[in-house]
């Protein structure tokens, strides 16, 4: 069950947005989300200047079905202008409004109006009535951070075994971290569905193995650590983070850079150019469309997003019993043989499908809102050659 | 409790030990729909984490796990025992120019 928008998406949540293009404007916007239900409010941190990753990302986010109406909130003196970002959004026909400080004669003007009209928000979303959907509608991103040896083992091919069944029913899911696949190259690109893509995961592969090698890493090394805890070859260490993205092929790489911003345009596994890092990571995914987030962790993670509902799986059956309050689903049962890698996957599969009924996640409950945008130095990338 | 080993892909000939495996131990093996696939003979330790072969091996044969070649066995290895650096290398280092191969 989903909230029909405007633009064709479906929303499995009804959130208002507080959007400030720039820190500047971020702690008046996170009070003014705190006076109205439903309402939120996200930044990012890279300064005020109109760059396109910032905004690629930001109105990424707006777009994104979750999201029922937003309000942005500017200083007045930012080259990331609230109109920048409003034009961007106002196409999917959700109700859109602009507030600008400096304009409105200070924060306690601006807040009054603010609030008055996430209130009328609030109250025209609780009478919106969720409509049955078909998991075509559906895009889930799947990420995984604090890993131990048990993600490669459970947690991570667990998810796979639901985005496999996710996908058959018609759904779209995508994948990042291209660190993490350093050495699965030419494993990746066997999946592709056509050359063109197979030579864009090359691509957006071997740019990360440049960047690491710019400060020195050499990422293709196996750590002693790595081979005394059973991995033998870089080959199996990245295939056990890629695995949470299931079997199937490839559909493309979704550019995420000065450029271009790309979204799913059908169902399938889809390659996001992105980051290793957690929330940043999710970020992106989740401004690329995607509904719902399937996290593994071996270690545990208290993560949410401030849109989109986070389900943490551990493989670590220690550390769902240590970090129950956080940690959704225990994959770790397949350790000691009570229930299959399959079986599991279903599980994971049917809470995605509770999820998008409206279940809320454990970091939704407890109101955790992840929310950063990352943006590389595009000097760093220019010199390597990048763009 | 007899150990448990787990069989991630049903394309794989390898399988990771759920807990430390000692000699003579008894492990059963578990494929991805949990049926006990193997019950193999342990005559080495093996620790968790790590992956013990599921049919006989020849040398210069793919090692299989997550459905995909993850290297290549450089001797023998018989079913039951451990693998790792010391019996398997990496089937590529895959390496820009290689990807013409598949391109």
């Amino acid at each position: 069950m989903g909230y029909r928008r405007p633009d064709g998406g479906v929303g499995v949540r009804n959130h208002l947005l507080v959007l400030a293009p720039i820190d500047c404007s971020y702690e008046p916007a996170k009070k003014i989300a705190a006076q109205v239900d439903g309402a939120t409010a996200v930044t990012q941190y890279h300064g005020c200047g109109k760059d396109p990753v910032l905004v690629h990302n930001l109105v990424g986010t707006g777009l994104n079905p979750n999201v029922a109406a937003i309000l942005v909130i500017g200083l007045g003196c930012e080259a990331l202008t609230v109109d920048t970002v409003a034009e961007g959004i106002r196409p999917s026909g959700k109700p859109v409004e602009t507030l600008i400080i400096q304009q409105e004669g200070g924060t306690l003007k601006t807040q009054e109006k603010a609030v008055r009209i996430l209130q009328r928000w609030a109250q025209g979303v609780a009478q919106l009535k969720p409509e049955p959907f078909p998991l075509s509608q559906l895009t889930l991103a799947v990420e995984c951070g604090g890993s131990d040896a048990t993600s490669g083992l459970a947690a991570n091919p667990a998810v796979g075994v639901a985005c496999d069944k996710l996908i058959d029913e018609g759904g779209a899911v995508i994948f990042s971290e291209p660190q993490e696949m350093i050495g699965t190259q030419h494993i990746l690109a066997r999946r592709a569905v056509n050359k063109r893509v197979a030579s864009d995961i090359y691509k957006l592969i071997d740019q990360d193995e440049e960047r690491l090698k710019a400060i020195g890493v050499d990422s293709r090394w196996m750590s002693a650590g790595n081979i005394d805890g059973g991995l033998t070859t870089i080959e199996e260490k990245s295939l056990g983070a890629i695995r949470k993205g299931g079997t199937r092929p490839i559909q493309g790489v979704l550019q995420n850079n000065w450029d271009r911003f790309d979204r799913p345009d059908g169902p399938g596994l889809w390659l996001q150019d992105g980051t290793g890092l957690d929330v940043p990571s999710v970020t992106h995914m989740v401004a690329a469309g995607a509904q719902i987030v399937c996290f593994t962790s071996g270690q545990g993670s208290t993560t949410g997003h401030a849109i989109a509902p986070v389900i943490k799986i551990t493989g670590n059956p220690l550390t769902y019993q240590q970090m129950e309050d956080n940690m959704d689903i225990n994959a770790g049962t397949i350790l000691g043989g009570s229930e299959s890698l399959n079986s599991v996957g279903q599980r994971i599969y049917e809470s995605i499908i509770d999820t998008a009924n409206g279940k809320k996640t454990k970091a939704e409950a407890l109101g955790y809102r992840d929310y950063i945008v990352f943006c590389r130095s595009r000097a760093a990338e220019h010199m390597l050659g990048h763009c | 409790m007899v150990k448990k080993a787990i069989q991630i892909d049903e394309k794989d000939n390898v399988a990771t030990t759920t807990g430390e495996v000692d000699i003579g131990e008894q492990v059963e093996v578990i494929s991805p729909d949990g049926k006990v696939i193997l019950r193999p003979e342990i005559s080495e330790p093996i620790p968790f984490g790590h992956k013990l072969a599921i049919k006989p091996i020849k040398k210069g044969e793919n090692i299989v796990k997550y459905g995909e070649v993850i290297g290549v066995a450089t001797r023998p290895v018989k079913a039951g025992a451990w693998v790792n650096t010391h019996n398997v290398g990496s089937a590529r280092m895959p390496t820009k120019g290689k990807e013409e191969e598949i391109l």
